[in-house]
């Protein structure tokens, strides 16, 4: 006790000091707001720190079941897409003529599925049975024909494009109207040439030279572009030239395609097979 | 006795006065802010008993910081002060050798000594002073700069007042 009181007495400046810098700091502290507030701000600062790690563990932790959470919140933000939607408009002009009877009209159809490298490639179009498309029916872009209507659901279509074996078409030559029948896929499976057969040796076909179509069938009306012309050649002891075209639809960019409705198609057609019938 | 006590009265008055109402509108742009009242902790007298020494300061410093509306911010400044002060006489003062009634003046201690003496308590008094003021070392550059200049102005204003005092008493 003694050596404590004199090693007090012998430091007690220091004491002092410590006594009276304490009863200084308490009353900075305690009656200035400024630094009562940046006292508790930083005591606030430590504590929020140590939750802030405890968090990033429990966070961590915690993964798995975020992310499913956050996987199945995406798959209901995506069903309420727009483009998840089926848009059921129909968008079909008519134009009412009384001098003049509307013979085709067309439907608008989105592409939705699309192929061009197979041997036969097919289209899927978002307009089926519900819009009044119909299998047969010839299908056209703006830039050219596109094909003929395959199978039919209520909602989807799909299409035989241009570029399946199995697609002829009528078509004629613009200069010289000879006509013949365009099909795709004998020799050849570039997407952007077909081949015009059954043009009689002696038209003179050149390079250039338009190809539309003839209307010849109710599918398509006449006069719709096709391609061009891009070479021609005569095999000797052949009735037919063989003529490459370039096609004028290009199918890799395909969007939107109009399907082609013939309102006498069906009159047509009947009198056709009458007149076939009484021939046989 | 009684002179020492009243004429350090007086100079206490003096300095509180001087600094309250005439120091503390003068001050460039908040960076150089002379605190001349400590100037009254410098020439206490060597044989101040700690005791008073560390109640005066802790005194002084209360008046001016309620005049200052900064309570407690200076008192621990002079705290400090006093605390340097001690160890600073300590390392170099021998008590024994001085006459009676010895006081840290500059025309007893000399310019050297003096100088130095106020030069480090002044620096000691305002680093803590701005430190605590600011509570924070993010602008830690700007407390710097004002520690350097108000020390600077502080110990220069104290330099003049001893010169002043110092020949009206060699007259």
């Amino acid at each position: 006790m003694r050596n404590l009181l004199i090693f007090i007495s012998k430091y007690n400046a220091f004491f002092f000091f410590v006594i009276f810098f304490t009863l200084s700091l308490i009353l900075v502290i305690r009656n200035n707001s400024f630094q009562r507030a940046s006292t508790l701000n930083s005591s606030n600062r430590l504590i929020g720190q140590a939750y802030e790690r405890y968090n990033t563990l429990q966070k961590y932790l915690r993964l798995a079941q975020v992310s499913d959470s956050l996987a199945a919140e995406n798959a209901k933000l995506r069903n309420q897409l727009k483009t998840s939607f089926y848009n059921g408009k129909v968008e079909q002009r008519t134009i009412n003529d009384t001098t003049t009877l509307q013979q085709y009209t067309f439907i608008v159809a989105q592409v939705v599925n699309n192929s061009i490298h197979q041997k036969n490639n097919s289209i899927t179009i978002d307009k089926g049975k519900m819009h009044g498309i119909e299998e047969g029916m010839g299908v056209i872009c703006s830039s050219g024909i596109v094909g003929i209507v395959d199978n039919v659901s209520t909602h989807y279509a799909t299409i035989k494009s241009l570029l399946h074996q199995d697609i002829k078409i009528s078509a004629r030559i613009t200069e010289s109207q000879a006509f013949g029948s365009l099909v795709w896929g004998q020799e050849n499976y570039n997407p952007r040439f077909a081949s015009l057969k059954d043009i009689p040796n002696h038209v003179d076909v050149k390079k250039g030279h338009h190809i539309v179509t003839s209307g010849y069938s109710s599918l398509f009306p006449a006069g719709i572009s096709i391609g061009q012309v891009k070479e021609s050649r005569k095999k000797s002891g052949e009735i037919s030239s063989d003529i490459r075209v370039v096609l004028s639809t290009d199918f890799s960019t395909l969007a939107y395609v109009y399907v082609v409705k013939s309102t006498m198609a069906a009159e047509r057609q009947a009198v056709e097979t009458e007149s076939q019938t009484e021939n046989d | 006795m009684i002179r020492i006590i009243v004429s350090n009265l007086i100079r206490f008055s003096l300095l509180v006065f001087i600094q309250v109402f005439l120091l503390k509108n003068i001050g460039y742009y908040n960076l150089s802010v002379p605190f001349l009242y400590i100037l009254f902790i410098l020439l206490l007298p060597f044989e101040t008993p700690n005791w008073l020494l560390f109640l005066l300061s802790f005194l002084l410093g209360l008046t001016v910081d309620s005049f200052y509306d900064t309570l407690g911010v200076n008192a621990a400044a002079c705290t400090v002060l006093a605390l340097v002060r001690v160890i600073f006489i300590n390392l170099t003062v021998q008590r024994l050798s001085f006459e009676i009634e010895p006081e840290p003046k500059l025309g007893i201690m000399g310019f050297r000594w003096f100088f130095f003496y106020a030069s480090i308590l002044t620096i000691a008094h305002h680093t803590i002073l701005f430190v605590i003021e600011d509570f924070s070392f993010n602008d830690f550059y700007y407390t710097l700069i004002r520690i350097i200049l108000s020390s600077l102005f502080t110990v220069f204003l104290m330099l003049v007042a001893e010169f002043i005092f110092y020949r009206q008493k060699e007259r």
